[in-house]
């Protein structure tokens, strides 16, 4: 079977600087992947790329097999496909509920947004607590949580994150990744960009690392956990 | 003399310069520009009455059309002019939309030449008078529909899906494409109903002061900007309180003779006075730098 997520020798360019130099990487239906690497890698610009808020110079996403960098970014959400961007960009001026009902802008069927929204707040009791709240008052964490809500009204099957450790508490941090192993169980298929290589290489299937634009090095994650070079490069051992 | 009056009046002319304000801070909240050409927009809506009040004498008839046209128009002039322009600098929109502003003034005055158009068919004549006090029927009706027009809005902003989808946009065009709005319509959506808010203040205008000039929404224009830069750009409620208030400080200062020659350098140094204080405007969010 093909893989959900298929990239082909991607290439993107911010201005004059070339940010992908042609990689390739899939994901298979149900696998959590990760993509490690230091900053200016090109984690981000990848997956601003896969989700269309980026266009490439060349190269393919297919992902079940159609094309995604020929179709307007709002349309990829429609696909399946839900990006959780880096720094959450939940929207602060709109209630924790309202921001929630923005996942669900383009889904039709009210009884399964009302189940999917049941179903975000047995997973973050915190956000039902504080629905009718600016979300601009959440605290780091909360607004993490909001952000990986919202993803799931989107109703996608697959979720990209972009850092959702990212400035949060090691208790919180556990807890983030504590709501990725439960997307697994749920069948979600996710790809992960982190900082914190060890925390995701834990709860990943496959990773990939990126350095400088391209692909150094991928595998099993629990080969890599234990690879020499990574261990000195990523892992701080 | 009667200040009652004064501010009656002047909350019927602020009203006409909130609606105004309102398409030019919906304008800058969503798609992040100044659109200069916004005051020409009641410009063009004044033609179209005219125009349709030659064919048929019906003012209300003559208004809707406006509306329409102008809605048409503004989508059209996003369309051509600001659309291609996105992710440009922002002083390149800003020039191209000072341009769009000339374009508009000088078709209207090819087509329809120079000399002012009488429009007395909009006039809406008589007087409300409880004793020695007395109000225009005009003044009450412009005062009514900016009521209606800024409940209707507000409400249309907090609880429809596109409303909301407004807010998102106006907040991270990014995180918004994410979820999945067509930031584009949005964007066109804020240009069509900035444009008919702007046909009903001309309408409202034209039933005060009925005569027409390809000018007619130039000062308006720079009024209800300032309106909006008054209120905070960018904000709804702030629009709606700049334009009250630079309407009540304008019918104030006009109603005292000594004073009525200065009334404009006074609004303009009200604006200038409550930027020097807050220079996010009376209702406008500090813009948090990003760290």
């Amino acid at each position: 079977m093909a893989p959900l997520l298929q990239v082909n020798n991607l290439v993107v360019n911010y201005g004059m600087i070339r940010a992908l130099k042609g990689i390739s990487f899939t994901v298979e239906q149900g696998e959590i992947v990760s993509l490690i690497g230091a900053n200016g890698a090109g984690k981000t610009t990848t997956l601003h790329t896969i989700t269309g808020l980026l266009r490439p110079k060349s190269g393919s996403v297919l992902f079940k097999g159609e094309e995604l960098t020929s179709i307007p970014a709002h349309k990829i959400v429609t696909r399946g496909l839900v990006h959780v961007p880096e720094g959450r960009r939940i929207f602060q001026s709109l209630t924790v509920a309202e921001n929630l009902m923005m996942g669900s802008y383009t889904r039709k069927d009210k009884a399964a947004i009302a189940r999917d929204l049941e179903h975000v707040y047995e997973l973050f009791p915190r956000l039902k607590e504080r629905r009718t709240q600016l979300a601009g008052t959440l605290s780091g964490g909360e607004q993490q949580m909001l952000a990986m809500g919202r993803a799931l009204l989107c109703g996608g099957e697959m979720i990209v994150m972009d850092e959702p450790s990212m400035g949060l508490s090691p208790l919180l941090v556990s807890e983030v990744f504590e709501i990725i192993g439960e997307f697994r169980k749920e069948g979600k298929t996710v790809l992960l960009v982190e900082q914190n290589a060890k925390k995701a290489m834990s709860v990943s299937d496959r990773v990939y690392v990126l350095e400088t634009g391209s692909i150094a090095k991928e595998g099993r994650a629990e080969e890599l956990i234990n690879d020499e070079s990574i261990k000195k490069a990523y892992l701080g051992e | 003399m009667n200040v009652l009056s004064a501010i009656i009046n002047g909350l019927s002319a602020g009203g006409t310069y909130a609606m105004i304000a309102l398409g030019y801070t919906m304008v800058y909240g969503i798609a992040k520009m100044l659109n200069f050409a916004h005051g020409d927009i009641i410009m063009v809506g004044g033609y179209a009455m005219f125009v349709t009040l030659l064919l048929c004498r019906q003012p209300l008839l003559a208004l809707a059309v406006a509306v329409v046209f102008c809605v048409l128009i503004g989508i059209l002039i996003e369309r051509l002019a600001y659309k291609p322009l996105r992710g440009a600098s922002s002083l390149a929109v800003l020039i191209t939309a000072i341009g769009m502003s000339y374009l508009l003034q000088s078709l209207a005055q090819v087509i329809f030449k120079s000399a002012p158009k009488p429009m007395t068919a909009l006039q809406i004549g008589g007087m409300l008078t409880f004793g020695s006090f007395s109000v225009a029927y005009s003044t009450l009706i412009t005062l009514a529909a900016t009521v209606i027009v800024m409940v209707t809005l507000s409400l249309f902003i907090k609880y429809s899906k596109t409303g909301r989808a407004m807010i998102a946009v106006s907040e991270d065009k990014g995180a918004a494409l994410l979820m999945g709005i067509n930031v584009n319509k949005i964007i066109a959506i804020t240009f069509a109903i900035g444009s008919a808010l702007a046909a009903l203040a001309g309408y409202f205008m034209l039933a005060k002061a009925p005569s027409l000039s390809n000018t007619l929404g130039a000062m308006p224009g720079i009024k209800a900007f300032t309106a909006a830069v008054i209120g905070g750009i960018g904000s709804i409620p702030g629009a709606m309180l700049g334009g009250i208030l630079l309407g009540v400080v304008e019918s104030m200062c006009n109603s005292v003779p000594v004073i009525a020659p200065y009334t404009d350098a006074i609004e303009f140094s009200i604006l200038i006075l409550i930027l020097l204080v807050k220079p996010s405007g009376i209702l406008g969010k500090m813009r948090r730098e990003k760290v």
